[in-house]
Order: structure tokens, then C-alpha cells, then sequence
């Protein structure tokens, strides 16, 4: 790899202005994801939830989802490098998921239910 | 090193180079690794018959702090970066050891929320919750140390001069291995900390923990 190669590398690569807007970006959903939080554990007179858990689970992994993104693909660069680097991280977590799939599925086998 | 020694060093047949190929491979099979450890997590939140459960002990202020600390460490890695991209050896080193005292920082805020959820009752053996929180919290502060090592060993090579400008794979390969640690963390804070926990029924005998 010749320097001129190593710059022609980076040229894509966002400049130090771009990479404080995507800090603000982050901290501004991070902000978001903690007053998610406590609307709902906000509960009413009667100590019922003032909005549904699966709403609040649903749009904290969602807004989680989307900073694990930006900071894929701008701080590590995979928007701009060669796709390989992508593969290997989609695969990566395409795998992990699977052994999610595969540990959830073998616990009612395993009976592991409340008896822990 | 020439730099024609160091071109035919990493010419490949891909055209990239075998380094930055090997880590994204590193951190493709540590999703796998963190994969388990959070199903792990998540299959038996809720299963514990034991106290202390999540919502006694967790203070979310104080971890939204840390993830904080940690969200500002990747931008400071990248400024690290961009500084030896652009051949300003001094704010590389600056950014670098910025990085490094942020991760200190949450090592160090890591430290202090282990130790106060063992004088709570939580602990590695205790219940359910404490063995799979332990564990998975745990392993990823041992990814956070390896990195700040990794961090101060790079400002050390830097101030000998052993990062040229046309070598910043080096500070990016670290960059990478630094950043797969927040993102990691981004998925933690939410699934451990921020997610409601469904609550068994049990009887807590000592006082909940109010944060």
C-alpha cells in the first residue's frame, strides 16, 4: 500500500466537523433512549403503566438500533470502505443472532423455566 | 522501514490490507461471543427467585453518565485518527490519551457500580440476575481494558515515533477495535439497563434500594 494509495483510502473518510455532528446526533437519542425510560416506568393513580411496556422496549431498541448504525457506519467507517468489512460485521451478527435464536429455543427443552 | 519495503509487505491479492481484514474477522466473531452472553442475559431475566432484582439496584443516571463517557470516547478515537491522517502527531497523541482517560473513566465508574451492587446483596453466585449481569457486564469492561492498553501502548509508539502519517491503519485498526466496544455498550445500556425487566413474584426481604 503506497501513501498515495493510504490517502486515496481515507478520502471518503468525514472530517473532524462531521464527526462532532454525529457525537451530538448520538447524545441527543442517548438523551432520548433515558427519558424513554422513566416515561415508562411513569405509572397513573391506580399503579397501572401510563404507556405500554412493549411500546417503551420497542422504541428503545429501535433508537439503540439506529446509534449502533451511525457509529458503524461513520465511525468505523463501513459507509465508505470496501464492502468485505461489511460482510464480515452483518455476518458476524447475523451469527449472533442465530445463537440467540438457537438459546432461546432450547430452553423450554432444557426445562430452565423458574425452577432456577 | 522503506516505503517500498512496506508496500510489498501488504500488497494482497483483495487489495486490502490483511490487518485491517483480520480485525473486522476479530470483531465479526466477537458478535458471536457477545451474542451468547446477552441471549444468555435475556433468557433468564425475570427468573431469578432470589433478591436483589434490576429495578432495587440499578441507578440510571449514573449508568446514562458512563454510556456518555463511553459515546464521547469513539469521537475522540476518530479525531485521534483524523489527526494522523492529516499528519498532526501531537493531536494524535492528545486524542488518543483522551480516549484512553475516558475509558478509564468508565472502567473506573464500572468499578464503583459492581461494588455497590455487592454491598447491596448482588452478587456473581447470588441469583440468576447477578451471574448472567456479573458475566456480560463484566467481559465487556475486560474488552474496555484490553482497549485502554491498547490506547496508551499506541501514544507510547507515537512518542518514539513509530506512527508515521502514511501508516494510520495502525490507529485505525485500534480505532475499530475501540468503537466495536461502545457499540457494544449502546446495545447493553438499552437490553440491561433502559428495557423494563419483567419482575417475579417474589417477596424481597431487605429494603429496595431507591436510586
Amino acid at each position: 500500500m503506497t501513501a498515495q494509495h493510504g490517502h486515496d483510502e481515507h478520502a471518503g473518510h468525514p472530517q473532524p466537523a462531521e464527526y462532532i455532528k454525529i457525537a451530538v446526533v448520538l447524545t441527543i437519542i442517548t438523551a432520548i433512549e433515558v427519558a424513554l425510560f422513566y416515561i415508562g416506568e411513569a405509572k397513573d393513580g391506580a399503579g397501572h403503566r401510563m404507556i405500554a411496556e412493549g411500546l417503551v422496549t420497542t422504541a428503545i431498541m429501535v433508537l439503540s438500533a439506529l446509534k449502533f448504525a451511525i457509529v458503524v457506519m461513520w465511525y468505523m467507517h463501513l459507509k465508505f470502505d470496501h464492502k468485505l468489512f461489511s460482510y464480515f460485521m452483518v455476518g458476524g451478527l447475523a451469527l449472533a443472532g442465530l445463537v440467540m435464536l438457537a438459546l432461546l429455543a432450547l430452553l423450554p427443552i432444557l426445562h430452565l423455566g423458574s425452577e432456577l | 522501514m522503506s516505503s517500498v519495503s512496506h508496500s510489498a509487505e501488504h500488497a494482497t491479492t483483495t487489495g486490502i490490507d490483511h490487518r485491517k481484514l483480520l480485525i473486522w474477522a476479530f470483531l465479526g466473531s466477537d458478535c458471536l461471543f457477545f451474542g451468547s452472553l446477552i441471549a444468555t442475559y435475556m433468557i433468564y431475566r425475570g427468573k431469578s427467585i432470589d433478591c436483589p432484582l434490576p429495578h432495587q439496584i440499578y441507578d440510571i443516571p449514573y449508568t446514562s453518565i458512563s454510556a456518555f463517557v463511553l459515546l464521547m470516547s469513539s469521537l475522540t478515537m476518530v479525531l485521534a485518527l483524523a489527526a494522523i491522517q492529516r499528519g498532526d502527531h501531537k493531536g494524535l497523541r492528545v486524542w488518543l490519551v483522551s480516549t484512553g482517560m475516558l475509558g478509564l473513566v468508565f472502567l473506573g465508574g464500572q468499578f464503583y457500580e459492581f461494588t455497590t451492587f455487592v454491598h447491596e446483596g448482588l452478587t456473581l453466585s447470588g441469583n440468576l440476575f447477578g451471574s448472567t449481569f456479573f458475566v456480560l457486564t463484566g467481559f465487556h469492561g475486560a474488552h474496555v481494558t484490553v482497549g485502554v492498553m491498547i490506547l496508551f501502548s499506541l501514544v507510547l509508539v507515537s512518542m518514539r515515533g513509530g506512527i508515521p502519517a502514511s501508516d494510520s491503519l495502525t490507529v485505525e485498526l485500534a480505532g475499530l477495535y475501540w468503537h466495536f466496544v461502545d457499540i457494544v455498550w449502546i446495545v447493553l445500556f438499552a437490553l440491561v439497563y433502559l428495557v423494563p425487566s419483567p419482575v417475579p413474584n417474589i417477596e424481597c426481604a431487605q429494603a429496595a434500594v431507591a436510586h
